[in-house]
């Protein structure tokens, strides 16, 4: 054991240094040819399949693991990318067991999905190591198209546009393009620099520009890119995080900075955790940093959550991913106070809360846990302020853009998708794809005269 | 506990399981191996006339198609007959034959086309003591070539002509072994059976080509880039086996002739299939060569457990036992109507009945019920046709139900007539028609 493991406080390098490697390595090793031959062979290729209903971008899921079966896998690279460029990187990251795996007539049967995220990473990564691209652009259009953040909808929905011909400029805020791919997921889901890897591949298309460091509200605006170009689209992520509202919050660190900050580390060693840490939450993203806490080397790590298991956002699959880490997890607890003597944390004390007439209540009785580092990953919220300011207001409905059923804005010639906008999808990142794809088919009918534009 | 011991033209063994003569009994290394697991006999493998021996080649022997997992489905060889020294071969048999009294030996032979080719082996064989011989008529490569193995076999002349022969020089039994690689199995057997042959054994292996290189565009197994037809066996064959078995054992003019059944054997349960259309024995090969010999074990305790559960005493009870209900087509009672019934409850919703009826048969399943995802057979479509069932990755999920007589067929709108009646009698057959008169 290494000796840094017992650290107190807040310390980098708990581990020995080929530890971290080990440690952030991927949560599932890639399928060899034989075994995703073997792993392809028991889909039934059902007819008018489950689990490509249950797809947001609707792969056809049948179709690409039979082209895994008959040894095919830059045809079921194909496959996917129709419906979904961004495929490789939904293979690592989707949460498979609620969406396609979850409706797999093989978790019916036996309760043994076909694991399809694997069979779809090893077909996407055929192509990509090969360098395979499938799409050749159509003639120029003329039309010159802005998308504001290089996220998954941005790029989705800039591959589709070059594909149909328009020029593409992709403005994002930070220093890199890839938005939550490249800042947000869990390191061990997205290993060998792959979320760069993926944009490289997506825009080796052609057409499509990317200019890091371009902020809405900063250094460009609506107003501006609406009279540059011919069309926006929009689709930025959620760039604010919920309160805590107890004493001492300041003291508390935002999961999601941390997360991204561990990204984009080059040297895992020296990026510092606490021995004991705490997270609040209960979704993926308290998942991700609990894991990720305990990876680096942190002792103890809990997750509280304020309500019972049943209502966790994160999948019973993520709940068993950070019980097996060894992150426990405590449920009915609900932070009151981050605690902390000479400016540093020292623990968080905690209500037992219960539902009361189905409202959630403190019981009284409180408990205090000792932490050096508490992190909050209770939700994020869509900053909207930088996208008004000049001319007319852009609608919004819960705090977020307001669109119809193509990801029209109600700003003419202004589209939304992914995580900035109030739809009835899930903050997913193939969600997300759907959304930036399916914009850019409505914008391309909207320039080029289309039926629907 | 049922008796397993076996009793084929006189040859005695401890069960019905014989290795085939192939590879593995090709010398007493293995054989005596075979013996240890506990087969019950071997064919040792066919031995040719005295002189320099075959050679074989020096690239792969074998070529394979392979299931999920690689699982061997079927294999296919261009070996030849044994490629050792005559001599060496009956000393091992002779040995192994003293060693192991209670098993049986036969030896498999094949020699040029000729009365004093086989008159000169046969006393060389019966002096090593051997249960009986085998007449190899079926090796499709190599040596059919060369006039012999299945050139033979496919001319039932010559079949007749070479089992006199052998009836003529030895009192060894005769276990006539046939090719499937002809139009007819029941002509060489009629001719087997005319020379006198003590029995048959079916099937030797089927001409093929298992797969072809695509980026060298040579046949599997290839040669140095070429590659030839071989001798395709294992459990991919079974049914042609079965069949080509059950065409003998019913015939009028070989009825009740011994048949040592082979092709595909793989378990117990393909075992006791072959002895149900009529084999007395079964030969083994391929499963031995995908698992080893150890298999022996599995198949004698499950024939034992099965022959126990039927409340059969012998392996020779069940022998045949299928036989009278292996009938032509035309004596099928047409008055038999079944529906396909799915199991709702078992029903995992992949839709593969639907799709497989929607698009190749009858349209007769639904595959939405009151917008939702239901899969129901539609009585007035449903011709019975068994395909849903054999696409149904659920065992017994869809069964086939029988309408009885009396009661309606939705589909004809007519009710099922309670009696037996065939195409022999049916108004659509103008053969029956004509005959209807002169009765």
């Amino acid at each position: 054991m290494a000796q840094g493991q017992f650290l107190t406080g807040i310390a980098a390098g708990r581990l020995a240094a080929d530890q971290y490697a080990e440690n952030f390595s991927d949560l599932h090793e890639p399928f060899s040819g034989h075994e995703a031959r073997v792993e392809a062979d028991r889909c039934y290729f059902c007819y008018d399949a489950p689990c490509m209903t249950a797809c947001p971008t609707a792969i056809d899921i049948p179709m690409f693991i039979r082209q895994i079966a008959t040894d095919n896998p830059v045809g079921s690279a194909k496959t996917i990318f129709d419906q979904n460029i961004l495929g490789g990187m939904c293979a690592r990251v989707c949460p498979t067991e609620t969406l396609c795996e979850e409706a797999c007539v093989r978790e019916a049967a036996e309760g043994k999905p076909v694991q399809i995220g694997r069979l779809q990473r090893y077909a996407t990564d055929v192509a990509i190591a090969e360098g395979v691209q499938f799409y050749e652009r159509a003639a120029p259009t003329g039309k010159r198209i802005a998308v504001v953040g290089a996220g998954p909808a941005g790029l989705a929905c800039a591959h589709r546009l070059a594909m149909h011909g328009h020029e593409v400029t992709i403005f994002d805020a930070r220093e890199k393009a890839g938005g939550l791919n490249e800042y947000g997921i869990a390191a061990y889901k997205s290993t060998q620099d792959f979320a760069q890897a993926e944009v490289d591949y997506v825009t080796a298309i052609g057409g499509i520009t990317i200019e890091t460091g371009k902020a809405l509200g900063r250094d460009i605006s609506i107003g501006q890119l609406s009279e540059d170009f011919d069309a926006v689209f929009l689709g930025m992520g959620l760039g604010g995080v919920n309160a805590l509202r107890s004493e001492g919050e300041t003291a508390a660190s935002n999961a999601v900075d941390y997360i991204a900050e561990l990204r984009q580390a080059r040297d895992l060693s020296a990026l510092p955790i606490g021995r004991r840490v705490v997270v609040i939450g209960g979704g993926m993203t308290a998942v991700d940093m609990a894991v990720q806490a305990k990876l680096l080397g942190a002792e103890e790590v809990t997750i509280c959550y304020r309500r019972g298991k049943e209502y966790m956002n994160a999948s019973l699959y993520e709940q068993d991913l950070a019980a097996a880490a060894g992150v426990a997890i405590r449920h009915w607890l609900s932070p009151k106070a981050v605690l902390t003597a000479d400016g540093k944390v020292t623990g968080i004390e905690l209500e037992y809360t219960r539902l009361e007439n189905g409202v959630l209540a403190g019981t009284g009785e409180s408990l205090t846990l000792p932490a050096d580092q508490v992190f909050k990953a209770i939700g994020q919220t869509f900053l909207a302020a930088a996208l008004n300011g000049s001319g007319a207001a852009i609608e919004m409905e819960g705090g977020r853009i307001r669109v119809d059923g193509e990801g029209r804005t109600s700003m003419p010639g202004v589209w939304a998708g992914g995580d900035c906008v109030a739809d009835a999808r899930e903050d997913l990142t193939v969600a997300a794809v759907a959304a930036g794809r399916d914009a850019a088919e409505s914008i391309n009918r909207a320039l080029m005269g289309g039926a629907n534009g | 506990m049922a008796d397993l011991r076996s009793n084929f033209v006189g040859i005695k063994s401890p069960n019905p399981f014989w290795l085939a003569s192939a590879p593995p009994t090709d010398k007493a290394y293995n054989v005596v191996r075979a013996f240890k697991a506990g087969w019950g006999g071997v064919v040792w493998k066919t031995l040719g006339e005295e002189g320099p021996p075959v050679v074989n080649v020096n690239g792969p022997r074998y070529g394979a198609i392979w299931g999920a997992d690689r699982r061997l489905l079927g294999l296919n060889n261009i070996e030849l007959i044994t490629d050792r020294d005559l001599f060496v071969n009956l000393a091992e048999i002779k040995q192994v034959k003293r060693d192991w009294p209670d098993r049986a030996v036969v030896v498999s032979i094949m020699v040029p086309c000729d009365e004093e080719s086989w008159k000169a082996i046969l006393p060389l064989v019966e002096e090593t003591g051997a249960d009986g011989i085998e007449l190899n008529f079926g090796c499709p490569h190599g040596m059919s070539e060369r006039g012999m193995g299945s050139a033979v076999g496919q001319v039932p002349e010559y079949v007749e002509m070479v089992v006199r022969w052998c009836k003529q020089y030895t009192r060894m039994p005769v276990i006539t072994k046939l090719t499937p690689n002809i139009a007819d199995i029941r002509k060489p057997a009629r001719a087997a059976h005319a020379g006198g042959t003590d029995a048959v054994s079916l099937i030797n292996t089927i001409n093929s080509i298992t797969a072809v290189n695509l980026d060298t565009f040579s046949p599997e197994p290839s040669i140095d880039g070429r590659g030839t037809h071989g001798g395709y066996c294992g459990p991919a064959v079974k049914p042609i086996a079965l069949n080509m078995v059950a065409e003998i054992a019913r015939d009028a003019q070989t009825r009740g002739m011994p048949i040592s059944g082979i092709g595909g054997v793989t378990t117990w349960r393909d075992a006791v299939e072959f002895m149900a259309l009529g084999a007395g024995n079964v030969q083994v090969c391929t499963a031995a060569m995908t698992y080893g010999f150890k298999i022996v074990e599995e198949m004698i305790t499950g024939l034992s457990n099965y022959l126990d559960e039927k409340g059969f005493s012998s392996v020779d009870e069940v022998v045949g036992r299928a036989v009278p209900n292996v009938t032509d087509w035309q004596y099928l009672n047409l008055n038999y109507v079944t529906k396909a019934r799915i199991n709702q409850e078992l029903c995992i919703s992949c839709g593969r009945c639907h799709i497989a009826c929607e698009d190749t048969s009858h349209q007769a399943i639904t595959n939405m019920i009151d917008g939702k995802r239901m899969f129901v057979v539609k009585d007035e479509e449903c011709v019975g046709c068994n395909l849903c069932v054999n696409v149904c990755p659920v065992e017994d999920c869809i069964t086939m139900e029988q309408i009885p007589g009396g009661m309606m067929d939705e589909r004809t709108g007519h009710r099922v007539p309670d009696h037996y009646a065939n195409w022999t009698t049916h108004p659509n057959n103008p053969m029956a028609k004509a005959k209807e008169p002169a009765e």
